[in-house]
C-alpha cells in the first residue's frame, strides 16, 4: 500500500470517527439540569392544564364552566325567542270602534276617520316611536292597487309626526324583490318625504317571535329588527280580491311580517289569518279602499282589475274593519271568510260590524 | 449645445473634458464618445457636445418629471416621483372599480357607467367584434384605451388595471424576498410565452362564433369574483355582526351603509361560488411563487396590449454606456420584461420601477429610442477594433413560428371539440338553460356572452346564476342562467339588460319586456314554459289546499288557472281544493310560481326554457300568445 492509500484511508477513518461523534448523544453534564425552581414550574404547568382540561371533559353539565352534553341537547344552537307586546290603546270614551270616510281628499278623510276612534292625540304620546306596516307585497306601480296607496301613507305619516310621534318608521317584507316594490309601489319616495325611516329586510333582520296560543306560528321567523323600541304600530292595508282566502285585508296584510316557510300557510290559510290577528294587536288599522282591487288578487297587473273606492277605514278592531270591507267595499255577497269566524271564536275581533258603534262621513 | 448639470441625461460637461485630452486610457474614451454619437445617428461628435442623446425641449421621464438639455420641470413636478404618480393612478381605478361593483344595484345605479371597466377592455372590444361583426353600443369605448397603448405600451396592465393592481399589492405584502432572490425571480421565463398561445386560441375561437375571453380576460375575472364571492361574502359579515351588535343592544344599523345589496331577506348564493372564490385565492397566491404570474403568463388581456406595444413610440431605455450590468432595475420589474438586456417591449407594464432602482440612472422612458446600433469602428490601445452596443429592444413576442402554427392548429380543432357538446345544440340543450330576458338566440348568445356576470351581479332577486358545466357546457361556463328556486324574474326589472357590456342581453324597455305600448302586437318576452308536476302538488296529489302559484302569478289575467272542488278527505274532513292548471299561452316563465311553491327541494310547479321568445328552436305552441 502507497503511502498515498495510506493517508487517503485515515482520513477516511478520522472523518468517519467525526461524524459518529457528531451523531452519539451528548453527555448530560450537571448544569445542564433544569433547577428546582424551573422544574417546579414546569411539572406546576403541565398539572394546570391537564387539571383545567380534565375539569371541562369531566365534570357533571350543571357545574361551571362544564363542556360536557350527556343527551347531544346543549350543543344544539339555542334559538332565542321574543315577544310582541300588545300596541293596543285603551278606547277613549265614547270613542267609535269604526270609522268610514267617504271622499277624495285623504288629509281630511284620515282626520275623520281617526277622529271618530277618538284622534290621534289619544293613540300617540308625544315622543313615540310608531311602526306602520303597509302591504307592499309586490313591485306594481300604486294605480293597480296591489299595494297600500303611498298618498295615504304620505298623510298618515304626516299627521303622525304633528300628533308627537319622535320617529315614524314603515317596514314590510315583501313577496318580491325588497327594493323594487317599496320604490315601484311609491312607498319609498312618500316615507321619505314625509320624513319616516323604511326598514327592509336582511338575512339578520328576522327573529323567532313566540305567539302564546297560536295554532300555526306559535314559534316563527319574524321580521323583527324594526319593532326594536317601537311605542305603536299602525297597519295601513290596501282591500283586495284573492283566491284563496277570498280577500286579503288588514289582517292579511301583517302576513307580511313573518319570514321564513310562510308559503307553507297556504295549506291552513284560515287559520294562519287568525293567528296573525293573535299576533299583532295594533293601535289601530287604516283599511285603505282609495282603490280596489275586484278581481286577479292579490297580485291584480291590470288596470280593469282596480275600481276607485273613495273609502278610508279607520278601526280598533281589525276583524271588524275586515268584515265592513269585504261586505260593504268589495260587495261580496257570500258570506265573510272563514277566518273573520275563526278570530271571533278565539275573542279576537268582531266581525259583527252592523251592530257596532260606527261613525260613516263624507268628507273632503 | 452642452447639457447642463440638472439636464438628467447624466452627461453632464465633466465627460466632455476627459474626451478632450488625448493619451491611451483616453482612446478608450474617445471610442466612447463616438459609439454615444453613432448610437443617436445625429451628427458627429464635436467638441464640448458629447451628448446628443436626445432631442432638444422633449419632456421625458427618468426618476422623476425632467425637460430635457437644462430645463427645469416645474417644482412641483419634481418632488413627484413617476412611480408615486402610477400609484396613484393605480389607487384611483382600483377604487373607481370597487365604486360601480357597490352601486351596481337597483337602488344606487343612478345612471353610473358600472360596466365601464369591461367596456373599456380592448380585448372585449375587438374580439367581440371578430365574434359578431359588430361592436355593441358603449363598447367603442375601448379605443380610449387603444389609442395610448399604441404610443405608450402596456400601461393599462400596471396604472388602471384593477386586477393588476391586486397582484401588485399582494406580491408587495407578502415578500419576503431579498433584492438578490428578486433579480432572479424576475427574469424572464419561456413560460411567459402562454398568455399569447391562449389569446390566439381565444381569437381562433371567436372568428368560429365561440367567445372564450371571458374565462381569463382580467376584467371579467374581477367583475365575476366580486359578484359571487367578494361582494355576497362582504354582505354576509356586515349583516353577522350589525345583527350580533344589536342583540347586544347595540344599534348598528349604520353598518348597513356598506352593504353592496341592500334590502335582500336571504343571502345571496350562485353556483359553484367555492370554485371562482378559490380560483382567485389560487392565483393571488401565485403571486408569492412567481410575482404577477397572472399578469404574466396567462393574461390574455395583457398578450393582446403586449402584441400592440410592439408600435409603441415610447418605451424603456437603456442608456448602454451608462449602465454597469447590475440588474438591480430587474428587483422591482414587474413584467419581466429584461430591462437589463433587450427590453422585450411586449412585456414590459410601464411600471417605471427600474428607472427608479437604477443607481446609474442609465434607465428613462423615452420617445422613438434607437433600437438598432451601427458597427463603430475605432483604435483601442493603438489596435484597430469593431465595435456595436447591444441592442436595447425586442419587440415582438417570443413566440416561434412553430409553436404559433400548433397553437392554431389546436384553437382551430377546439372549436369542434366546444360545439359537438350536447349542451349547446338545439337538439339537446338543457331545460334549466333559462336565459335572462332580452338575450338573443342560443348560439349568438354564445357569440357575445363574456361570463363577465355583471348580469348576476345587478339581478335584484339572486335568480340569475353563473351557469355549471351541467347547464351550458365548458362553453357556457359562467354565462348566466336562471334558477327558480333561488329567485324569480322580477315582473318589472329590466337591469340585467342595462348592464350587459357587449348585447348577449340586448337592453330592453320595460314595455317591450311586458308587451306594452308599441310592443303590444309582439306580447311579453317569455323565459320559458312553467309546467306542473301533478305527482307532488299539494292539491293534486296530497288532498292539501295550497295554491301559492296562483296567488303570486304575476300576470293579469293570471297564466295559473285552478280548478276548484270540494272532497272528502282521508280523515273525513271537507276540504275545498283548487287544483292548478297552466295557461300556457299566458305564461312568462318569470318562475315566480316555482320560487314560491312549499314542495322546495323538486318543485311541483317548475318553469323549463321550451317556449321561450328568443329562440324558434325552443318554442312550444303553435299558435303564438293573445291570438
Amino acid at each position: 500500500m502507497s503511502d498515498d492509500a495510506k493517508q487517503r484511508e485515515e482520513q477516511q477513518l478520522k472523518a468517519q470517527a467525526r461524524r459518529e461523534n457528531a451523531l452519539a448523544p451528548r453527555e448530560r453534564r450537571p448544569e445542564d439540569w433544569p433547577s428546582r425552581r424551573e422544574f417546579i414550574k414546569r411539572v406546576g404547568a403541565a398539572a394546570l392544564l391537564a387539571g383545567g382540561a380534565g375539569y371541562l371533559w369531566l365534570a357533571p353539565e350543571d357545574w361551571p364552566l362544564s363542556l360536557r352534553d350527556n343527551t347531544g341537547e346543549r350543543g344544539k344552537p339555542q334559538q332565542p325567542v321574543f315577544r310582541l307586546k300588545k300596541y293596543r290603546v285603551d278606547p277613549a270614551s265614547g270613542a267609535k270602534v269604526l270609522g268610514v270616510a267617504r271622499g277624495n281628499n285623504y288629509e281630511q278623510m284620515l282626520r275623520m276617520a281617526i277622529g271618530a276612534l277618538g284622534g290621534l292625540e289619544h293613540f300617540i304620546r308625544k315622543g313615540d316611536v310608531v311602526l306602520i306596516k303597509p302591504n307592499v307585497a309586490f313591485d306594481r306601480a300604486p294605480k293597480l292597487g296591489a299595494t297600500t296607496n303611498p298618498e295615504v301613507l304620505g298623510v298618515l305619516i304626516k299627521l303622525l309626526h304633528e300628533a308627537g310621534a319622535s320617529e315614524v318608521r314603515v317596514a314590510d317584507n315583501p313577496i318580491e324583490s325588497p327594493e323594487n316594490c317599496f320604490a315601484k309601489s311609491g312607498i319609498a319616495d312618500a316615507a321619505a318625504r314625509s320624513g319616516a325611516s323604511l326598514y327592509l329586510p336582511s338575512p339578520t333582520s328576522f327573529e323567532t317571535l313566540e305567539v302564546p296560543g297560536a295554532k300555526l306560528i306559535a314559534r316563527w321567523p319574524f321580521f323583527a329588527r324594526p319593532f326594536r323600541g317601537v311605542d305603536k304600530v299602525i297597519g295601513v292595508a290596501p282591500i283586495k280580491d284573492h283566491n284563496l282566502c277570498h280577500a286579503s285585508m288588514c289582517t292579511k296584510n301583517w302576513y307580511g311580517l313573518l319570514g321564513g316557510r310562510r308559503n307553507q300557510f297556504h295549506q291552513d290559510i284560515h287559520n294562519i289569518v287568525a293567528d296573525l290577528a293573535l299576533m299583532m294587536s295594533p293601535t289601530f288599522v287604516i283599511l285603505d279602499a282609495s282603490r280596489i282591487l275586484m278581481k286577479n288578487g292579490p297580485t291584480g297587473g291590470d288596470l280593469s282589475d282596480v275600481v276607485p273606492g273613495h273609502t278610508l277605514v279607520a278601526a280598533t278592531d281589525q276583524i271588524a274593519a275586515d268584515a265592513f270591507g269585504y261586505s260593504e267595499l268589495l260587495g261580496r255577497k257570500s258570506d265573510l271568510p272563514q277566518y273573520l269566524y275563526n278570530a271571533r271564536d278565539r275573542g279576537l275581533g268582531n266581525p259583527d260590524w252592523r251592530n257596532m258603534s260606527m261613525k260613516e262621513e263624507q268628507v273632503g | 449645445m452642452s447639457c447642463g448639470e440638472n439636464c438628467g441625461c447624466g452627461h453632464g460637461g465633466g465627460a466632455a473634458k476627459k474626451v478632450a485630452s488625448a493619451g491611451g486610457a483616453d482612446a478608450a474614451f474617445d471610442l466612447l464618445s463616438r459609439l454615444k454619437s453613432e448610437a443617436g445617428s445625429i451628427a458627429a461628435p464635436t467638441a464640448g457636445a458629447p451628448n446628443v442623446y436626445h432631442a432638444k425641449g422633449v419632456i421625458y421621464f427618468a426618476k422623476e418629471p425632467k425637460v430635457s438639455h437644462g430645463v427645469k420641470a416645474p417644482g412641483w413636478m419634481r418632488g413627484m416621483r413617476i412611480t408615486k404618480i402610477r400609484i396613484v393612478s393605480q389607487t384611483f381605478f382600483f377604487a373607481l372599480f370597487l365604486f360601480f361593483i357597490f352601486v351596481t344595484w337597483f337602488s344606487k345605479l343612478k345612471g353610473y357607467p358600472v360596466s365601464m371597466f369591461l367596456e373599456v377592455d380592448p380585448l372585449v372590444g375587438v374580439v367581440t367584434a371578430i365574434s359578431t361583426h359588430t361592436v355593441y353600443r358603449h363598447l367603442v369605448w375601448s379605443v380610449v384605451l387603444l389609442a395610448p397603448t399604441l404610443l405608450l405600451g402596456r400601461w393599462f396592465c400596471n396604472w388602471m388595471c384593477p386586477y393588476g393592481t391586486l397582484h401588485q399589492f399582494i406580491g408587495w405584502l407578502f415578500n419576503t424576498r431579498r433584492n438578490i432572490d428578486k433579480v432572479a425571480i424576475n427574469r424572464y421565463r419561456p413560460l411567459f410565452q402562454l398568455k399569447y398561445i391562449l389569446l390566439i386560441m381565444f381569437a381562433l375561437l371567436a372568428l368560429f362564433g365561440a367567445l372564450q375571453i371571458g374565462l381569463l380576460d382580467p376584467i371579467c375575472i374581477m367583475y365575476r369574483t366580486f359578484t359571487t364571492t367578494v361582494a355576497p361574502a362582504s354582505d354576509l359579515a356586515v349583516d353577522r355582526t350589525s345583527g350580533a351588535l344589536a342583540n347586544h343592544g347595540l344599534n348598528a344599523d349604520w353598518l348597513h351603509a356598506l352593504t353592496f345589496k341592500p334590502g335582500a331577506p336571504e343571502q345571496r348564493v350562485f353556483y359553484a361560488a367555492w370554485f371562482v372564490g378559490l380560483a382567485i385565492l389560487f392565483l393571488v397566491g401565485m403571486n408569492l411563487v412567481i410575482p404577477r404570474f397572472f399578469c404574466r403568463v396567462l393574461c390574455p388581456l395583457g398578450a393582446f396590449l403586449g402584441v400592440l406595444s410592439r408600435f409603441a413610440l415610447w418605451r424603456i431605455d437603456r442608456d448602454v454606456t451608462r449602465c454597469t450590468d447590475c440588474n438591480l432595475c430587474m428587483s422591482h420589474c414587474e413584467g419581466a420584461s429584461d430591462p437589463q438586456a433587450a427590453l422585450r417591449k411586449s412585456e414590459c407594464f410601464v411600471c417605471f420601477n427600474c428607472i427608479d432602482d437604477c443607481p446609474e440612472d442609465a434607465l428613462s422612458f423615452r420617445f422613438m429610442p434607437v433600437k438598432k446600433h451601427k458597427p463603430v469602428e475605432g483604435k483601442l490601445f493603438g489596435k484597430p477594433v469593431i465595435s456595436k452596443l447591444p441592442d436595447t429592444e425586442r419587440p415582438w413576442p417570443a413566440l416561434t413560428r412553430r409553436r404559433l402554427l400548433l397553437t392554431a392548429v389546436t384553437g382551430v380543432l377546439a372549436y369542434p371539440f366546444l360545439r359537438l357538446s350536447a349542451a349547446v345544440n338545439p337538439r339537446a340543450f338543457d331545460r334549466k338553460a333559462i336565459r335572462p330576458p332580452g338575450s338573443v338566440a342560443e348560439n349568438e348568445f354564445l357569440e357575445r356572452c363574456i361570463k363577465c356576470d355583471q348580469c348576476i351581479n345587478v339581478c335584484p332577486t339572486n335568480v340569475l346564476q353563473p351557469a355549471t358545466f351541467m347547464q351550458a357546457g365548458l362553453e357556457g361556463l359562467w354565462t348566466p342562467v336562471m334558477d327558480m328556486r333561488i329567485g324569480f324574474c322580477q315582473l318589472n326589472c329590466t337591469l340585467c339588460s342595462e348592464v350587459c357590456p357587449t348585447g348577449a342581453i340586448q337592453k330592453i324597455s320595460t314595455e317591450k319586456k311586458l308587451g306594452l305600448g308599441q310592443f303590444a302586437a309582439d306580447g311579453p318576452i317569455s323565459l320559458g314554459t312553467a309546467f306542473f308536476n301533478r305527482g307532488r302538488c299539494l292539491p293534486w296529489a296530497m288532498e292539501t289546499p295550497c295554491v301559492v302559484c296562483e296567488e303570486v302569478c304575476p300576470v293579469s289575467p293570471k297564466a295559473i288557472g285552478t280548478y276548484d272542488e270540494q272532497i272528502k278527505r282521508w280523515d273525513g274532513t271537507i276540504v275545498t281544493l283548487n287544483k292548478p292548471y297552466m295557461r300556457p299561452e299566458l305564461c312568462i316563465g318569470c318562475g315566480l310560481c316555482e320560487h314560491e311553491c312549499p314542495v322546495a327541494d323538486d318543485k311541483a310547479v317548475y318553469v323549463t326554457s321550451v317556449g321561450e321568445t328568443r329562440s324558434k328552436d325552443r318554442s312550444l305552441l303553435l299558435r303564438s300568445r293573445r291570438t
